[in-house]
């Protein structure tokens, strides 16, 4: 316990003198540091896009998820520690089903972020957890129409209109901006999508992209986008990012 | 005095029962809302213990529901509904829907059948799908029905509401149907009777109303009020 400020960082019980909580904010930098996911809200639904770099070549496609149905009308796609993040999905799946017994309805996307939001933040009140290294960003369709939320290691949720988390995610965002969402129908999406993550991809290594939606092209269920439009929608961002490439 | 005694023995079993709603409850949805009613009278045995009882229970801002069957037990469901669907309000911050309510309320009777003695019709308002009516008869089935009738009285009356419900009715007719239909299980049916309470429940709200027993419509075979007094 040598030099100023030591010592503050080892449990998340336990806050800095100017009132932080170091374990959380780690936790948040393992979201910080992986593959780049992003959410859309769409005028139509939602889309999830997720980079996941090839770690081997003898990897089978489609391993490692990281989206995930949490109910008929809800989703997910995970951020950071893939593990941590089927904690958070198995959770919100019980909260979705729980409510859907308890009133007979099904849960509002609110509720859902709320719920999670408060599960998350869990881990951040006992020294003997350490805090959930992912961050989850939920699509819902319910009776007030899309709705996009992010719920992150410190157990905080906030409605989007879109927004990334990791890796690439200021540039990702800066992206998202200049979208016209209200105007944007989520096939369009699925490929503004595709492009930001090609954009934002780290050109050395392959990568995967794993696409999920809900939309009334999706019959308003939580879906992975069919393989043909994630094919097209590849093809279609990687010519246009050589053709940005000609330009510079 | 042999013969007093075994009549106060017989009318001290009488109130010895449990306190009932032998009754006529009603609901029927109608273009742009629902309208409830209910006749008054509880009864223990043939003892009317009280004339001018409230069936029609408000469970939350839009929803109401009638209670038929054992006083204690609904009284004490609806209360229980009450503290859900306000738990339930605050944290949905909007309208709790009616098929939200019945649900709760089915999960009561449900879960508790062997123990209960309710048949309810939980009727009410939202934005989202109307007017909305749903049965809860004694096994905890729920259905969601465009009327519906319970009470003792309700056996007199199935003829009537099947002929005279018809949909799209205005507020006005739907309520006039109500009335009419419990004045007729009333007539017919011991365990109903006193006054007629409705409550009519649109996007604009709450509208509570009563006939007292005197207006109560006459039917076939009743002595009307003017005989009241005569009789007195």
């Amino acid at each position: 316990m040598s030099g100023i400020g030591t010592g503050y960082d080892l449990s998340v019980s336990t806050f800095s003198p100017d009132g932080r909580v170091f374990q959380t904010e780690y936790a948040q930098k393992a979201v910080d540091n992986s593959g780049t996911v992003v959410g859309l809200r769409c005028k139509d639904g939602v889309v999830l896009g997720c980079e996941k770099t090839i770690i081997s070549k003898m990897l089978v496609e489609g391993s490692n998820r990281r989206t995930y149905a949490v109910d008929r009308h809800a989703g997910m796609a995970v951020g950071g520690v893939a593990a941590d993040g089927r904690q958070i999905v198995n959770r919100a799946s019980s909260e979705a089903q729980q409510y859907k017994s308890f009133y007979g309805d099904i849960i509002p996307g609110h509720v859902l972020a709320e719920r999670t939001a408060s599960y998350v933040h869990l881990f951040n009140l006992y020294w003997y957890l350490r805090p959930c290294g992912s961050a989850a960003l939920i699509a819902v369709y319910d009776r007030d129409g899309p709705q996009l939320y992010l719920v992150e290691p410190s157990g905080t949720g906030h409605r989007f209109f879109g927004t990334a988390v990791g890796k690439g995610r200021t540039a990702a965002k800066n992206e998202i901006e200049k979208l016209k969402l209200e105007e944007l129908t989520c096939r369009q999406g699925v490929l503004e999508i595709a492009k930001i993550l090609h954009n934002v991809h780290d050109e050395e290594k392959p990568f995967e992209m794993e696409l999920a939606w809900i939309c009334d092209e999706s019959n308003r269920e939580f879906q992975r986008v069919p393989a043909d439009m994630v094919t097209e929608a590849n093809t279609k961002a990687k010519a246009a990012k050589d053709d940005s490439d000609m330009e510079d | 005095m042999a013969h007093l005694r075994q009549h106060a023995d017989e009318f001290e079993a009488e109130l010895k029962q449990a306190v009932s709603l032998g009754t006529t409850i009603m609901a029927a949805s109608f273009d742009g809302g629902v309208v409830l009613g209910a006749d008054s009278r509880t009864s223990t045995g043939n003892y009317v213990a009280n004339r001018v009882t409230d069936k029609l229970t408000p469970l939350c801002e839009n929803v109401y529901v009638c209670r038929s069957g054992s006083a204690a037990d609904t009284q004490n469901m609806a209360a229980y509904v009450q503290y859900y669907l306000q738990q339930h309000r605050m944290e949905l911050d909007r309208e709790v829907s009616v098929s939200v309510a019945a649900n709760l309320a089915k999960q009561l009777v449900y879960n508790n059948k062997n123990m209960l003695q309710a048949g309810l019709i939980v009727a009410g308002f939202d934005k989202k799908e109307g007017g909305s009516v749903f049965a809860l008869p004694l096994g905890g089935t729920l259905l969601q029905v465009p009327f519906a009738i319970g009470g003792s009285g309700s056996a007199y009356i199935y003829g009537f509401c099947d002929k005279f419900w018809r949909p799209n009715m205005s507020a006005e007719e739907a309520k006039k149907f109500v009335v009419q239909a419990v004045s007729h299980a009333m007539a017919r049916d011991g365990s109903s009777g006193g006054c007629i309470r409705t409550v009519v429940i649109t996007k604009d709200g709450v509208r509570r109303d009563f006939v007292p027993g005197s207006n109560v419509p006459q039917h076939y075979g009743e002595l009307g009020a003017q005989y009241a007094t005569a009789m007195a």
